[in-house]
């Protein structure tokens, strides 16, 4: 195992580097919609950006990770290459899924990305499987499901955590709770006050803790806990991140139903800005090497990106490809 | 004359649902961000009901589809005309077992006491860069489902007249908007417009081949149809509006008269509304038929992401062209 096991100002430093690169492909991406160079519907992840980097911290390469069409943040720090994510939403050969699949649907077994899914709710019954096959195979793997605050009020849900209870499956239930589902708040669809309560009905195989999502030190100690129980045998953890989507639902949305005094709130706390703020603080980097990683990684970004446009588009025989192993 | 009023087919869908909700205070809509709050929906279809009708009456549920069909069955039982809108058609799926074991049996099963009056309104369509779950058109799914009654619209007025004939049906009724023409224009119908349900359309009379469709493919065919009238190709053009019940009298009356048939449709190829046609051309129609009946439709794959493979998967305009003139090379 390789993932640090205690929070450090070295560890702070990693989560914020990542931190910076989803933010810096994240940004890149909306830019090129906007300029009118790429057509996608884009389900920004900004603003949850530290979850994403914490989880990724707490993690190895074989782990497995299962997450939603707002998964960029999760891909990347799980360790995807990120030429192979901008690829495929250029819809290039080059791309994760040769461009099958497309930002909703993005896979890369190397990096444990196993599944990223469109549909609601659906990415927590497929997680327990994985966690039984680790399971079964004594293979010590652990697997983290992210879903949204909305994504809990699904069938599947319930479902899946009972399952991972009873069987005692390695798997972190990352609940990123960005406040709204859609359009609609947090309040008009969930009856309870939090996610993490939630957990109470699964009996004491299940964990349910919250915490600040946007908050370093918080989120690697609770992911930190969360996966080592899972690796130890000791069972399966709800882990409610409270974090704000700092965009509309997908890259457009002029978002008229967030409360304008909301919004202004949440920029100020842009947690890319906070964190900065943090680590400068901690001694550990300087403004000018945090500036200078922003600019590589912007480097990065753009090298990804003349990669994908000097990629071929699929052949159209792959159309009818891959959709049986022998047909 | 002055110009007829234009709209598009999501202000029929409004249209239809706020004449319904108008003329019949059991008519209440439910689904995902749909209330005014929530900026009426992400396809603005319910945009401005909640003003006008209540909070009460159009109400935003949370993401759980089981409870939005659940929930539209309960309150059909006890006397409502729910409205269910599923955002994607795709999403269904994860309500099948309501809607198959649920809404379209319990009138069946309960010997004719608890009929299911609700209408299911879903959008879908491939062309939109979604991917692979938010484009699939099911509609063969669920009219192979005896009790449902399927349903898709061709132009702005039949929307209108469709849904409202869906809501005002005593059965479980499916409602397909296509997401790719939803800003498609055509003329507004008059107040109150309705169009019965199980009965396809004689669009175009002609007397060389007969093409069967509904929904998308409809636009193309509108031209096509156009086009070959200017070769002195006489096409007949049926709309089959409704999916299910078949409409089997219009088609093989048609087909007796024309001898030929093409059927297209959106839809992957295999196991669809396409083949059904076909089933009951041969059965009913056999002893006109001068050339083999051809199915015109969509591949059988996944929808893919990438907008080359995208146009690829999709049917073609072209498809349905070269489909007639081959009906009419056997003589
Ligand atoms: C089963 C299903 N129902 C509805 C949708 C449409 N939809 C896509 S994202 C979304 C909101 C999800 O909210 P949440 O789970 O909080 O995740 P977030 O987008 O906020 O990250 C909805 C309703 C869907 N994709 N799948
Ligand atoms: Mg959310």
């Amino acid at each position: 195992m390789t993932s640090p096991k205690a929070y450090s100002p070295e560890v702070l430093l990693n989560i914020y580097r990542t931190a910076l690169k989803i933010r810096s492909v994240d940004s890149g991406v909306r830019g090129l919609i906007r300029s009118g160079n790429l057509m996608l519907a884009m389900h920004p992840p900004t603003g949850q950006e530290i979850i994403a980097a914490c989880m990724g911290e707490c993690l190895e390469q074989t782990d497995y990770l299962v997450t939603i069409y707002r998964g960029l943040h999760d891909q990347i720090a799980k360790g995807m290459p990120v030429k192979k994510i901008v690829a495929e939403y250029h819809g290039r050969v080059t791309g994760a899924c040769k461009g099958k699949g497309g930002p909703m649907h993005i896979t890369h077994r190397e990096s444990g990305v196993m599944v990223t899914t469109g549909v609601v709710g659906s990415g927590m019954p497929i997680a327990t499987g994985l966690g039984w096959a680790s399971q079964l195979k004594g293979d010590n793997r652990v697997t983290v499901t992210c879903f949204g605050d909305g994504a809990t009020n699904i069938g599947a849900f319930h479902e899946a955590m009972n399952l991972a209870a009873v069987w005692k499956l390695p798997v972190v239930f990352l609940c990123q709770n960005n406040q709204y589902a859609e359009c609609t708040t947090y309040e008009d669809a969930t009856a309870s006050k939090t996610i993490a309560e939630r957990a109470l009905a699964y009996g004491e195989n299940m964990v349910g803790v919250s915490v600040d999502g946007n908050d370093p030190e918080s989120m690697f100690n609770a992911m930190r806990k969360a996966v080592d129980r899972a690796r130890a045998g000791k069972g399966p953890t709800l882990l409610e991140a409270k974090t704000f989507r700092l965009s509309g639902h997908y890259f457009g949305d002029p978002s008229p139903y967030i409360p304008k005094e909301q919004m202004a709130e949440a920029f100020a706390n842009d947690p890319i800005v906070k964190v900065r703020e943090q680590v400068i603080n901690s001694g550990i980097a300087t403004a000018d090497e945090l500036d200078a990683i922003v600019t590589q990684f912007e480097k990065e970004f753009e090298e990804a990106v003349e990669f994908a446009k000097n990629s071929p588009f699929p052949e159209l025989s792959e159309v009818t490809t891959d959709m049986y192993g022998v047909a | 004359m002055s110009d007829p009023k234009m709209i598009t087919f999501t202000q029929a869908y409004t249209q239809a649902l706020d004449e319904a909700m108008a003329a019949d205070p059991t008519v209440v809509l439910l689904g995902e961000d749909i209330g005014d709050k929530e900026g009426g929906g992400v396809f603005k279809v319910t945009a401005g009901l909640t003003q006008k009708y209540g909070a009460e009456r159009v109400r935003t549920t949370p993401i759980s589809e089981q409870a939005i069909i659940g929930a539209a069955i309960g309150a059909s039982l006890a006397g409502m005309r729910p409205v269910a809108e599923i955002m994607f058609m795709n999403f269904i799926t994860v309500a099948m077992d309501q809607v198959v074991n649920h809404a379209a049996k319990l009138r069946f099963m309960s010997g004719g006491q608890t009929p299911v009056p609700i209408t299911i309104r879903t959008r879908t369509g491939a062309g939109t860069g979604n991917g692979g779950q938010h484009s699939d058109m099911l509609e063969a799914w669920f009219a192979h489902v005896p009790g449902m009654k399927v349903v898709i619209p061709s132009s702005p007025a039949d929307a209108v007249g469709l849904l409202r004939a869906c809501i005002e049906d005593d059965d479980p009724c499916l409602f397909i908007e296509d997401g790719v023409t939803r800003i498609v224009k055509g003329e507004a119908p008059p107040a109150n417009h309705k169009i019965p349900l199980g009965k396809a359309h004689v669009e175009r009379e002609g007397s060389d081949v007969t093409v069967i469709s509904y929904g998308r493919p409809m636009q193309d065919i509108r031209k096509i149809a156009a086009a070959l009238a200017e070769e002195g190709i006489s096409v007949e053009v049926i709309d089959l509006r409704t999916i299910s019940p078949l409409d089997t009298d219009t088609i093989v009356n048609s087909v007796k008269k024309t001898g030929r048939a093409v059927v297209a449709h959106e839809a992957v190829r295999s196991f669809g509304v396409g083949a059904e046609v076909v089933a009951r051309i041969q059965e009913f129609a056999f002893d006109s038929l001068k050339s083999p009946v051809l199915r015109v439709a969509s591949k059988d794959a996944t929808v893919p992401f990438a907008r080359t493979l995208e146009l690829e998967f999709l049917y073609k305009g072209s498809d349905i062209e070269a489909a007639i003139r081959k009906t009419l090379e056997e003589k």
